[in-house]
């Protein structure tokens, strides 16, 4: 059959085959279209030379499958084709058994015979192609029926043949474990560690793995000696298998500070390799080993030569791009050095992809700092007028960003932002004014001059965000705005119609315009008016009670509520868009995965997955130590909750955003999705409430509860910097995350 | 790991869809397409669904999907969608519907060999191509070639053939660097490196051992020193390099010799990247004034900064203009300028520039009168270009040799080429 003919086959609603198109828009069902594809096997069995009609009718079946019509009424006439002494025939037939295999738990004897014959063909490639077929159908009858010849296929001559079965072991255990138990193939699977051949000891590795992941009955943990064998393996292996190598090297712990760095000398040289994946895995367990490591100089050393390789993946695919961006964002937090010096590198192509740009704009502001910072600024300013929306306010936020972050900057970023509101474009003027409020907390009594010009643009502000921002400026800073009182009194003219977000602000500006200018009657009668309406005519409990607050205070003591309205604020800092350190250790151990995109550990947001964390070890550094985070010891999550809010920058595993249901409560597997749905919200929201008071408590009794669990709840109440999450927050949100994962959703999709 | 793979059509149809996992099932599909085919504003190339998350390439009319239920190496999943378009270009030509189409059968056939139960094996298209051919294989008298190929798949180099013959033993070393350059508006450079691609292809019989030197600084420190046959400049300083999966890498870490088994036929050596000392090709000084509200005036000149011998070819400048132009009046003294109103931009063909040559563009773009007050936002020129026999980090090749058990002579050619695609940018 020559090649690149096949598009007939495929051709929607226009196959030129009768049956096939009935098949395909009239009655999938209908026995009389599967009668004709049948009877045109039959016919292809007369005369046919060298099988070519056979495989034409193979081949439009497989269309239609590929087409997502269901063809496994023809099952028993396919496997027939198994007779046939081609090995085309046999690949298409097996490509159904494994589309089909499934459905039709009965007829999987037709089939069993020739798959078992297979298993001790001559030909390796066959050999391995039978069992392979076989471990995709998760039939007992099946599993039952290739326990024998995979135990020799583990053992076979061929290292092919070995590399597939130790696939296979990985494959049966994902739907029938105790058999693999029973017949005692994790340690013929651990042997294979041992295989003389590189790429069957990847195989192996990468099983083992996933195997150690989901069960118990296999641990699989490395010394040193058996990672130092799976490190030589690397050498010789292709680079997928040096990745899984170099994966599981993150399960070796090692006991001395000479063992991490020993390690860390024979992997660094693959930062040199051309596959991304493996650069980034290389890295991964650099990092991770680093944390066992205390020569100052090496670890400086390792760091150094991080810095190239990741520059580089910044010329693959913009899809690689991405996945090395949100990962360096993450490195350069916990280890500056890496990348201090090529902010340029980061610099914005204009045909760059939006989420290349985005992610390239905050690895900027990561790395700025006073040597850079004029660079770094001038981009931003490039950027605030080109042409995609969001791309132009996160550059105008990120201007802001500087300025508070870079002391030396601020004159020079606010000068930016007002040229910027003075071009008069709704947006960046949005964007600019709820910067320019976090920019007044950061430096007290410096930029107020600019309030006149802020003030000129009220009126073109309607994003509730930046509403809010102004509204805080004019009460915070009532008494310089000679006609705050006025302006006020315009904004409240649409209050009960406004959000929220506002409505809170208004009410907190009046009460301060009230206490600046308390002798003023419009300051009086607009406080009266604002607490009248946010008690009597509100519906939302936290304005009305902070109205209500607001009410008493003012009306028992004056002077006592001037004080703590006025107080004086602590100034805001970028500490607080910082990771924690003991987080991104953790984060650190899932660089280049899923995980590392969206900055969140995979049991956060992945059902059934577990979460990784350091393990303590005598080499384990102290600055490491100090924050160390130990997974909780019992993490069975069962079920998926919806990713948390984000309400801060971490990503603790102790965090009310985990709640380690006991896996009982509910399965997935046992409710039916609508029930359990319309259930479990709530018995979520309780258990994760007494999960957090005991995660607090007992993080209290290790003594160090403080600097370890930096966003529960209760910290936020204790910690009187911690509404000042509210300035950063918002940027936090707009990170990239998994999308709204209701667990209805994620039913359907199985 | 991945669970499943699928191609997919401009439209969302499926072309190729192969489960590997029993925790999707094939209507996952449906759920892509609503999510990312039929949505115009994608803005991830992974997006994650519940537990669920979808990982895309596009490439020419084709999505190329993976999906996985955990938390999948995300990099390696990328890699992968890059390496099965690879593998498709290698077979078949080329990557679009048709090919994909014509050729299904074949395509699950390689997707059933290098990805088994999510995790990729071996995809190096060569030794694919001994075992996965369009040609049908005689079905009894394979056993003990299999043997031979099993081998191949899973040995040390899997990546070439033992069996290769040429009469004429032949290897082309293409050095190809692309420059990328950001200008400001002042004219100061913001950004300029260089990524270089050495391709190389091999005709060579047998099981070739190759040595590969460059004039890169490390190299010239150790070995070459005194050797000042060249006078262009001396070593080049290569800020990182990364090698194809033949190379010795622990070789290179100890005495930075580049030696390796080279895979038949046409594959990527090295990349590099080069940050110091990059010579810019083309010089672009632009004046663009905005006259009132309703002119803007262009003067562009291009100014060839290499030798006179050498010439760039196939240069294009796209000059944005604002979007309310009604129309241009170009005059240039060479190649071909016109506006492109669907674009916004002049684009400027150039077939070839001497060195020292200096076109000049002039133009006036008129202006009809809107009501928007945002400014025009200014995007930067771009130029695409070619250089031949001229590399911008001034890399150049010191030796290939290659040495073979039959001792052979072989015969080396090496060509360099600078060039700019979309990544030549000047801000004015």
């Amino acid at each position: 059959m020559s090649a690149g003919q096949d598009a007939k086959f495929f051709t929607r609603g226009k196959i030129q085959v009768r049956p096939a198109k009935r098949v395909l828009s009239l009655h999938p069902q209908t026995p009389a279209s599967f009668q004709e594809f049948r009877q045109e096997l039959q016919d292809a069995e007369l005369k046919d030379k060298k099988f070519v009609k056979r495989k034409t009718v193979l081949k439009k079946i497989v269309a239609n499958i590929t087409m997502g019509n269901d063809m496994s009424p023809l099952y028993a006439d396919v496997v027939q084709c198994l007779s046939v002494p081609s090995l085309d025939i046999k690949k298409m037939v097996y490509l159904f058994l494994v589309s089909y295999g499934r459905s039709k738990p009965e007829q999987i004897r037709y089939a069993l015979p020739s798959l078992q014959q297979d298993c001790n063909d001559r030909d390796p490639l066959v050999r391995a192609l039978a069992i392979r077929t076989m471990s995709y159908i998760p039939l007992p009858a099946v599993t039952k029926a290739m326990i024998d010849p995979l135990r020799h296929c583990l053992q076979d001559k061929d290292p092919y043949v070995r590399k597939t079965a130790a696939m296979c072991v990985a494959k049966i255990a994902s739907y029938d474990l105790k058999i693999l138990e029973k017949e005692e193939f994790f340690p013929l699977l651990k042997d294979l560690l041992l295989d003389p051949n590189p790429v069957v000891v990847a195989n192996a590795v990468a099983a083992l793995t996933e195997l150690s992941e989901k069960t118990k009955s296999v641990s699989f943990g490395l010394d040193l000696q058996a990672a130092s064998k799976l490190v030589v393996a690397l050498a010789d292996c292709s680079e997928w298998g040096q990745i899984y190598i170099l994966d599981s090297l993150l399960t070796f712990v090692p006991q001395s500070t000479q063992d991490a760095e020993i390690l860390t000398e024979r992997i660094v040289v693959r930062l040199q390799s051309a596959n991304s994946a493996v650069v980034l895995t290389t890295i991964k367990v650099l990092l991770y080993l680093m944390n066992y490591m205390d020569d100052r100089r090496a670890i400086e050393v390792l760091c150094r030569k991080m810095g190239p390789p990741l520059v580089t993946l910044l010329s693959s695919g913009p899809e690689v791009q991405y996945v090395a961006l949100r990962n360096i964002l993450l490195i350069i937090q916990r280890r500056p050095t890496v990348l201090r010096n090529d902010v340029k590198a980061f610099f914005c192509k204009y045909n760059d992809p939006i989420y290349v740009k985005i992610a390239k704009m905050e690895c900027m502001y990561r790395l700025a700092r006073d040597e850079n910072a004029h660079a770094v600024l001038a981009e931003f300013v490039e950027y605030a007028s080109e042409v995609d929306l969001d791309f132009m306010r996160r550059a105008v936020r990120s201007i802001g960003r500087l300025a508070i972050k870079i002391e030396s900057l601020a004159d020079k970023c606010i000068e930016a932002l007002l040229d910027l509101i003075a071009s008069k474009v709704s947006y960046v003027l949005q964007e600019a004014i709820i910067v320019i409020k976090d920019i007044f907390r950061r430096y007290p009594g410096k930029y107020e001059g600019i309030i006149p010009t802020l003030c000129e643009n009220l009126d073109a502000l309607d994003e509730p965000e930046a509403k809010a921002a102004m509204v805080w400026i004019i009460g915070q800073y009532a008494n310089r705005i000679e006609n705050a009182d006025e302006l006020l009194d315009d904004l409240l003219y649409t209050f009960l119609e406004e959000s929220i977000e506002v409505q809170l602000a208004l009410l907190t500006a009046s009460v301060k315009l009230f206490i600046h200018k308390s002798t003023s009657e419009t300051a009086k009668n607009l406080v009266h008016k604002v607490l009248k309406w946010t008690t009597e005519e509100i519906d939302n409990p936290d304005l009305r009670d902070r109205g209500f607050m607001y009410w008493r205070l003012l009306a028992i003591n004056p002077a006592a509520a001037a004080e703590v309205v006025l107080c004086e604020k602590p100034a805001i800092s970028t500490d607080t868009d910082r990771m924690e350190r003991g987080a991104l250790d953790q984060l650190l151990l899932h660089t280049g995965s899923l995980s590392s995109i969206y900055h969140k550990n995979p049991e956060t947001f992945i059902r059934n997955v577990r979460g990784k964390a350091l393990t303590d070890s005598p080499a384990l550094n102290e600055a490491s130590r100090k924050v160390l985070i130990s997974l909780p010891p019992e993490t069975h999550l069962t079920i998926e909750t919806e990713p948390p809010p984000l309400p801060s920058r971490n990503a603790h595993p102790q965090s009310p955003s985990l709640p380690p249901l006991p896996s009982a409560t509910i399965t997935p597997t046992a409710t039916a999705g609508l029930e359990s749905a319309a259930l479990s919200p709530d018995r979520l929201l309780n258990n994760n409430d007494e999960e957090d008071e005991q995660e607090d408590e007992s993080s209290s009794d290790e003594g160090d509860a403080g600097s370890t669990n930096p966003n529960h709840g209760k910290n936020q109440m204790r910690d009187p910097y911690a509404d000042l999450d509210g300035a950063f927050g918002s940027y936090l949100n707009d990170e990239p995350k998994p999308l709204e994962g209701r667990r209805l959703d994620d039913d359907l999709l199985l | 790991m991945i669970s499943g793979f699928f191609v997919f059509n401009q439209k969302g149809e499926v072309l190729i869809s192969r489960l590997y996992r029993t925790d999707v099932k094939r209507s996952i599909s449906d759920v892509f397409r609503i999510q990312v085919v039929s949505n115009s504003d994608v803005r991830s190339p992974v997006i994650t669904l519940g537990s669920t998350s979808f990982f895309h390439v596009r490439v020419n009319n084709l999505y190329v999907m993976a999906v996985s239920k955990n938390n999948a190496n995300a990099a390696l999943v990328f890699e992968f969608c890059y390496r099965f378009i690879a593998i498709c270009k290698s077979y078949f030509g080329k990557i679009d519907e048709e090919s994909v189409k014509g050729n299904f059968v074949l395509i699950y056939e390689l997707i059933d060999e290098i990805l088994d139960f999510g995790y990729p094996q071996n995809s190096e298209a060569d030794t694919l191509k001994m075992y996965i051919t369009t040609e049908e294989i005689k079905y009894a008298s394979v056993a003990e070639n299999s043997s031979k190929i099993t081998v191949q798949a899973t040995g040390n180099t899997s990546w070439r053939r033992n069996d290769v013959r040429y009469k004429k033993n032949e290897a082309f070393v293409d050095v190809v660097e692309t420059v990328n350059l950001l200008m400001s508006s002042k004219g100061t450079v913001l950004r300029a490196d260089v990524d270089g691609h050495i391709v190389m292809r091999a005709y060579l019989t047998g099981t070739p051992e190759c040595k590969f030197g460059l004039n890169d600084k490390l190299v010239l420190d150790r070995a070459q020193r005194g050797n000042s046959q060249s006078d262009s400049g001396g070593a080049v300083e290569l800020d990182d390099c990364h090698f194809h999966q033949c190379v010795r890498l622990e070789g290179f870490d100890t005495d930075r010799t580049i030696s390796f088994i080279p895979p038949d036929g046409e594959f990527e050596l090295m990349k590099y990247r080069s940050t110091t000392n990059v010579n810019l090709p083309l010089k672009i000084l632009p004046t663009v004034t905005e006259i009132g509200t309703s002119q803007v005036s262009y003067i562009v000149t291009v100014k060839g900064s290499f030798s006179p011998k050498l010439s760039a070819t196939n240069v294009v400048l796209r000059i944005p203009t604002p979007l309310n132009t009604t129309s241009v009046d170009c005059k240039v003294p060479m190649g071909k300028a016109k506006y492109v109103p669907a674009e916004n931009v002049i684009i400027w063909k150039i077939p070839r520039i001497q060195g020292g040559s200096e076109p000049t563009f002039t133009g006036t773009a008129q202006l009809t009168s809107t009501t928007t007050k945002q400014a025009w936002a200014r995007p930067p020129i771009d130029v695409d270009f070619q250089v031949l026999m001229f590399t911008a980090s001034g890399l150049l090749v010191r030796f290939l040799k290659v040495f073979e058990k039959s001792n052979y002579n072989s015969v080396k050619w090496v060509r360099y080429l600078t060039k700019a695609s979309g990544s030549y940018q000047i801000r004015f």
